[in-house]
Formats: structure tokens, sequence, C-alpha cells
């Protein structure tokens, strides 16, 4: 039967993931899968010096190595050597200047793997290294800012200052994270024989790729298609990152003629690639004796690396969300992104929020211990509901779900019994339970808005089978399945008989990027604007004739109907002052809390995870099982930013650039994690639907150190909570039956 | 120089002449053309590369072509079986046991030696069997809950 809307039935299903198949026989084509005929190899000679002018860059030899077909620095670049971002300041290759180690200074294409080796090998460069700055403290005492926002309500130091309130302060710290994706990045691009280029890759935004390909090239957007590849996990390392293996593997394939295939290796991946943005936060929280948060301050400090890629809008995220899901009435918030000779960082999943929301949740967290209140009860009092203003003045009329999570996540970790009975252990191994909140706005927001829109084109063929196009990009997170949903939910057809298509520059019109938790509340209203232009033709040919779908479309074909339409969806328009920081920052928000119950070895320092409860209000659960992995996948990614990841460096060099060495949680190392979804419905999202994509990363890591305090009685200011720091954080106590300080 | 083997790779024996130094990786994706077999890093950590040498899980990043000569490798596209999916392969559909899938056939491979030394797992058991294998989309929570599904199938009888 063709459903009419009352009898829809396929939103909230568990429908099985239609991509399934093909990756448990291995069938799935990933990049490094793709075989083109006459394909070469690809490679990059990268910067060994963090900071140095080139002085001479000769080639001549390379180009002599039998098997090379070509060697390219910045001079022969056709085109502009900019991959266009937020400002126009990386380079494709490094031009007169390195500025951070791993940063592209010639490509090369051979042959063979072997030839390559031999090719880059015989690159001559001399560098005159210059001095580097590698800390973002000195960085930003020199000046180099990228970026700065601001949030001003209230007169927040004023009230700092009032004798009625307790006021905590700290300053913490957080390192990078690595993406870890388990497919490394890869591109292989070819010339189409018209003068313009194919790339294939393992990428999130197929339109980034595509202008920073045109801009290297000096190319039309039309003669650059870009074709995403079955993509082995992204998390937001594939966003902005791939522009570069993207632009470097055209140039390769338009210079030689051939196509040319460009894989990175892991440590080649980890030592060059994206990162999440180290960072220092300095809180200062009031409240009233009572609980109600009066004022808060907040100098946020983001280690960019050496260019800009999607680092301001990184910063301008954290920003606004500073100060978490709560009612503040006094904020000021100051924010900066400082350039370093680094690695650029980029976009991770949270982009800017895991960083300050770890140190605005921890320091609440003391805050409750201070007034002597139970943290979720000091949330609870606090929490944003409908009709409140966040701290850029965007009141909330609808969609707010942030008490429901934190009263079922409470119930569901037997929070009050917990945190009594765990107070009261003494023993060499204590227990402790944690609490932490966020809430996520969604889509790409103030910042974004040109990004902002999204298109769809769905085509039914005779036989009733939908063909979905879209822009954005399935990686892992499930996107196929959700938008199979929506299109066969918005159609009235079978879910069997949709396929979404791999994203494709040619096939739709540019639809932003697969970021920001944004896919399936975009693609999917440009899904349903595309439908419901398709169902208007049917309707009067079909009328009330409950004939199946294919026999309707069949009918419907006999009548010479079109069905095919193109959708588009444009979010509603929102207000932002940069200057005062105030404004509707996003459209629409998803609330978080988690409760993280641990056990510290008080003798080791270690750390053991033994439960999380995760909650979030996501508007409409269009698939419950993928909504959970989506937590559980985040939540771990989220345990690992809090216990163990982290990058040591020595003059700009990144040491621990394997799995070796760069620690991710294994099976072992976490427990089940309990997802509890609560649905309070975003009226413009597609059947209520908001984004889930990145709130489950965000509130791990301040819950497992508050987890970590109510076990075992310290206070940690600095991401990852190692065996060594906890330890010493215990260590450093004062001895039994002495007063405890903060 | 270049040594001949024979490695009878899903049923079908492959007699070619390698470089010592090539890997059992490259030799099953590149001188065969089996792709399923996916490659995280070059270090034996991330285990996607996991096939079954005689039987036995291995990491074939950390095997060379030479050392297989003779023996029986199976791969993520032997295991269904006239086009019917292997237990293991249905149950991480069903239990939604991958997401991007590129650890996929690492982790099934591994799952299959696992069930066969021990066919009646624990949870813990479970996430011992897999531990040297990483993913970074599930958490686990639905792999291990693939494998203990794929047990309990297949301790059922076909």
């Amino acid at each position: 039967m063709v459903n009419s809307p009352s009898q829809r039935t396929v939103i909230g299903q568990r429908l099985r993931r239609p991509d399934a198949p093909d990756k448990v026989k291995g069938t799935a084509l990933y990049i490094e899968d793709l075989d083109f005929a006459g394909s070469l190899w690809g490679g990059v000679l990268r910067s060994p010096h963090a900071h140095a002018r080139i002085r001479k860059l000769d080639t001549a030899r390379a180009r002599g190595v039998p098997g090379v077909r070509a060697v390219i620095t910045a001079k022969e670049i056709p085109g502009r050597n900019v991959i266009p971002m937020v400002q126009s300041d990386w380079p494709v290759l490094a031009q007169d200047f390195v500025r951070h180690v791993g940063e592209g200074v010639a490509v090369v294409a051979a042959d063979t793997r072997e030839a390559l080796a031999e090719g880059l090998a015989a690159v001559q460069v001399e560098y005159e290294p210059l001095p580097a700055l590698l800390d973002m403290e000195e960085a930003l005492a020199a000046g180099e800012v990228m970026a700065r926002y601001k949030v001003r309500r209230g007169e927040a130091s004023v009230a700092l200052t009032r004798s009625d309130l307790i006021v905590v302060e700290g300053t913490y710290q957080t390192p990078y994270q690595e993406h870890a994706y388990i497919e490394p990045n890869g591109m292989i691009a070819a010339p189409d024989g018209t003068g313009g280029v194919v790339v294939h890759g393992s990428m999130q935004c197929p339109f980034y790729v595509q202008k920073g390909v045109a801009s290297a090239l000096g190319l039309d957007l039309n003669r650059v298609r870009i074709v995403q590849t079955v993509t082995g996990g992204g998390f937001g390392g594939k966003e902005d990152a791939p522009s570069a293996p993207g632009a470097h593997a055209a140039l390769l394939a338009m210079a030689t003629g051939r196509p040319v295939r460009l894989i990175l290796t892991r440590e080649e991946d980890m030592a060059v690639m994206s990162k999440r943005h180290p960072a220092r936060v300095q809180v200062k929280l009031g409240a009233t004796r009572h609980g109600h948060l009066i004022a808060a301050e907040i100098d946020y400090l983001l280690d960019g690396g050496a260019y800009a890629t999607l680092s301001p809008v990184v910063l301008f995220r954290g920003t606004v969300h500073a100060c978490g899901p709560y009612r503040v009435p006094n904020v000021k918030v100051e924010s900066r992104v400082v350039r370093t000779h680094k690695v650029p960082c980029g976009a991770f999943r949270g982009f800017g929020e895991p960083q300050v929301v770890f140190a605005f949740e921890a320091a609440l967290d003391e805050l409750a211990e201070r007034l002597g209140q139970d943290p979720l009860v000091l949330r609870l009092k606090n929490a944003l509901q409908i009709g409140d203003e966040t701290i850029t003045g965007h009141r909330l009329s609808e969609s707010v779900g942030f008490r429901e999570v934190l009263e079922q996540v409470a119930a569901a970790s037997d929070w009050k019994r917990k945190r009594e009975e765990y107070a009261r252990e003494r023993g060499t191994v204590r227990r402790g339970v944690g609490l932490a909140a966020c809430y996520y706005g969604v889509g790409l927001g103030a910042m974004g808005k040109h990004l902002n829109p999204a298109g769809a084109n769905v085509v039914v063929a005779g036989d009733g089978s939908v063909t979905v196009a879209v822009g954005t990009t399935e990686i892992g997170q499930g996107m196929v399945t959700v938008l199979t949903q929506i299109a066969a939910e918005s159609l009235g057809c079978p879910p069997d008989a949709v396929r979404v298509m791999e994203a494709d520059t040619s096939r739709v019109p540019d639809s932003g990027p697969t970021v920001a938790s944004r896919t399936t509340v975009m693609s999917g209203n440009a899904i349903r604007d595309a439908a419901a232009k398709i169902r208007a033709a049917m309707e009067p040919v079909i009328a009330d004739s409950g004939l199946p779908w294919r026999e309707a479309v069949a009918l419907c074909v006999q009548k010479q109907i079109g069905l095919a339409a193109h959708g588009w969806a444009v979010p509603p328009a929102t207000t932002f002052d940069l200057a005062t920081g105030q404004g509707e920052a996003y459209v629409c928000y998803s609330f978080s809390a988690n409760v993280v119950e641990v056990e510290v070895d008080t003798e080791t320092g270690e750390t053991r995870v033994k439960g999380v409860w995760s909650g979030h209000d996501v508007g409409r659960v269009v698939n419950p099982t993928l909504g959970e992995g989506q937590v559980e996948g985040g939540v771990v990614q989220g345990l690992g930013y809090a216990l163990t990841e982290e990058h040591a460096l020595r003059d700009g060099r990144i040491l621990n650039d394997q799995f070796s060495t760069y620690i991710i949680p294994t099976p072992l190392d976490v427990p089940e994690i309990k997802s509890v979804l609560v649905e309070s419905p975003f009226p413009w999202g597609p059947y209520g639907a908001k984004g889930l994509g990145e709130t489950p990363i965000i509130a791990v890591a301040p819950a497992v150190v508050a987890a970590i305090h109510h076990a075992a009685r310290i206070r940690l200011y600095t991401l990852p909570a190692t065996p060594e720091r906890v330890w010493d954080a215990i260590r450093a106590l004062p001895p039994p039956g002495e007063a405890a300080s903060g | 120089m270049k040594c001949p083997v024979t490695i009878t790779v899903n049923g079908s024996a492959h007699a070619r002449d390698v470089e010592p130094r090539l890997l059992l990786a490259h030799f099953l994706r590149e001188t065969l053309g089996l792709t399923g077999t996916n490659l995280g890093c070059d270090t034996s950590q991330c285990g996607s590369c996991t096939v079954l040498l005689d039987g036995a899980a291995v990491k074939s990043c950390t095997v060379l072509a030479v050392q297989a000569d003779g023996c029986q490798v199976t791969t993520v596209e032997g295991l269904a079986k006239d086009g019917k999916l292997h237990p293991l392969q249905d149950a991480f559909w069903e239990k939604h046991g991958l997401q991007c899938g590129f650890c996929t056939p690492g982790m099934l491979m591994n799952a299959v030696d696992l069930l066969k030394r021990n066919p009646k797992p624990t949870e813990a058991e479970i996430r011992h069997g897999i531990d040297g294998n990483l993913c970074r989309c599930t958490g686990y929570q639905n792999i291990v809950a693939s494998i203990a599904h794929a047990a309990t199938q297949m301790a059922g009888g076909k």
C-alpha cells in the first residue's frame, strides 16, 4: 500500500543497515581497494622542521629517477597555491617557508612504490631553520591570534565580587586528540579525458575537496568531480584535512595524464593530518548559597597550529557553548585561537566544545562540593528550560529536553544511592560516580550560514525503485539507513525500494559538509522537500486507488507523470551580533548528560570505568539502533579523551604516531554503555529529529574526572587522567585528619 | 630474487613467485586482488588485516607471504558459503556490529577463531578474544553482542 501519513511507520524502526552486507562480505570498496588501469603511486615530501626558510628546492635529480613521472612543487601549481577554508592561508604546497613538521613541500608520482620512495628521497631541499613558536601562551603573547570571539551578557566581573556568592576558580588544560579512524586518508585522482579531473576518496565533505582541487588546478567547479568512496570513519578528521591529499593527487594526475593513488600510511596520517585543538581554559564561576548560578568568566585559548583551516569556527562553537545548558545571567567569555608552528588542528567531533565543557563542568562539580549540594541537584536547579535564554540571549521556545535527560540518566544509573554509598568507601580500590552535561547547537549556526543549505535529487524509476542523491556522506554513522527511512516515510514506499547513493558532486548542488550533526536534519529535509513534490505529482493519478507502491508508480509512468524532483532545505533565519556575542547562535540544540562510574586504585592511580549512562535529547529517534550506536561509539571516544589519549611533541614533531604509542580504548578498557534517548521534537527537523553525532563525546571527560574525585577526593585540571596524574594528585593530598582544601 | 610459493586461499591454490619481503596482506590484496582484508596500520596494532592461517587468526601484515607457503588461508571473502552469509556475518548485520565497516573483516576473522576455540564464550571472554582488534566507531558493544549472538545461533545448529 502507498501509506497515507497517518499510517506511516518507518520512522523509529530499527531498520538494518542497507550497507552492512557489503561490509561483512569484504566487498565494500574503500579507497585503497579501487584499481584504475595504469595508475601511478603518489607521495608527499614533507618538512622535517617546524619553521624554516626553503633556501633551495631542486627537483632535477628526482625527475631523473627511473620510473618517476612527475615532481611538483609550489611553483608548478597551475592555479592558486591555496586550499580555501575559513581564511586563505593554507598552501597546497609550502612556498619559501615551511610552518609545521610534515607540511608538504613537493609531490611525486611514480610507476612503483620503490620508484616513488627513491624519487622523494632525491628531491633536494635546503632549509634554514627559524625559531618556532610551539607554545600557545607564547603565541598569544606574540600576538599570533587567528580569531577571537566574545560573549557579553550582564555584568559578570561586577557580579563575581558580590559577597554573597560562592566562587570557584580554575585553570584547565586539555590535550591533542587524534581521530584515529581505522582507515587512513587516501585519494585517487584521474584525468577525465575532457580537461577535467575526477577524484575518488575517503572523505566527509566532497564539496570542500572540490573547492580545494579547483583552486589548485585553476579549473571551474564543473571540471572537478569528487566521488566519495566507502569511508572508514571520519569523526571530523575527514572534514577539512582531505582537501590537501585531494589537491596533491589531482595535481599529479593532471601533470602525468594518469590516475594517481595517494594513500597515507598510519604514521603519516597521525603526524600530519588534523587533530582536536589543545586548549587552556580559565573559569571563574559564582553561585548563591542556594546554588543559583549568577556569573561566569571564561577565558578560552586554543592552539590552532600553523594554518587556520576551520579553527575560527571551532572556536566560535566553543565560545557560545562555554557555560553549558544552564541559565547564567552574567557572562563574560573571551576566546582566542592562536597560530603556532605545529600541525594545523581542525574539526573533531564536538568541535571546540569538549575542551571548554570539560573546564566548565569540572568547575561546576567543584562548586557543588563547596555548596554541599548534590551535583545533580545543582544542575537541575540551573537547567535550561523552554522560555529560558542561553548565554547568547537565544530564547528557547521549543525542543528542550534537558531536565528529562538529567532525571532519566540519574534514575537509570541509581545515582543517588551510589553517590551516598561510594562516598563512604575507604579501601585501596574505591568506587565513584560523576555527572556532566552539555548541549550542542545543531547545524552550522551563525558562523556557517553560507554552507547551511542542502539538496537532494530523488528519482523514482519505472519499476518503483527510488534513487536518492544527497551531498552529505555516509562515514559509518548510518546516514544511508536514516535517509532511507526518511525517503521511504516521505514517499510512502517500502524502505527496500530506496537506494541512497554515495556522495558525488555531479549529482546535487553544493550541500555543505557532513558535520555539526546536521546530516539527518538537512539532507532529511531536502529529501522530504523532493518527496513532497513527487507525491504531489502522483496524487491526482493514484488518488484513493489503494494501489501498492510499485503498481502506483507503474500507473503514473503510463500517464507520463514525471517522478523526479529536486529538494532544497534552508534552515530558519537567525541573527547574531559578533560584537556582543548575543543572538541565535544555532537554530536548535541537542542536550546530553552522562553518569560515569569508576574504580580508582589509589595505590597505582589506575582508573577503571565500570559503567556509563549516557542520555540525549535528540528530538525524534529515526532509528534507535543507530542512535544507540552513535552514543556507544562517541562515549568510548570520550573515555579515550578522558583517560589515555594525548600526543607528545618534541620540537614540534609528534612522537607517538602509531597505535602502539597513541592509545585508544580497546574492548577491555570499556564497560557496557547504557544509552538513554529522550524525544523532545524539533518542529523544523524531519519528523522532529535533531542531531546526535556529537553530543555523545562532549560531556564524557568531565563526568570521568568528577567520578575520580568522588572515588579518590582529588581534583584534576589536566586531561587525560592518566595513572601518573591521578597518582601524583593522590600523593599531594593532605594526610587523613587534616582539612582538605578545595 | 623471487621465491616460488603455493598458498591456498579460500580453497583455491595459488602458485606465484614473490619477493621474500612481500607481506601476506599485500599478497592477498595486490597479487590476488582480494581487497576485503583491510590495512589500517603497518605495526600490527589495529587488527583490520586479520585472516586465518591454517585455521588460526593472524595479522596478515605481520606474516610474510613466504611464511604462508603451503598453508591454507581464509579471508573474509571465504566466509560466506554458496551465497549464504556465515552466522557471524549475519550477526554483525543483525546486531549492528559495524559502522564504518573498516575493522569488520578483521573482527570477523578473529571471531571465527575465537568461536572455534570457545564456542560458548562469556562477554568477558569475547572482549579478551577481540582485544587485538581496534574499532573507533562502535565502542565495541555491538561487536561483542554480535559475536555472542552468532555463538548462540551456531550452537543451535543449522
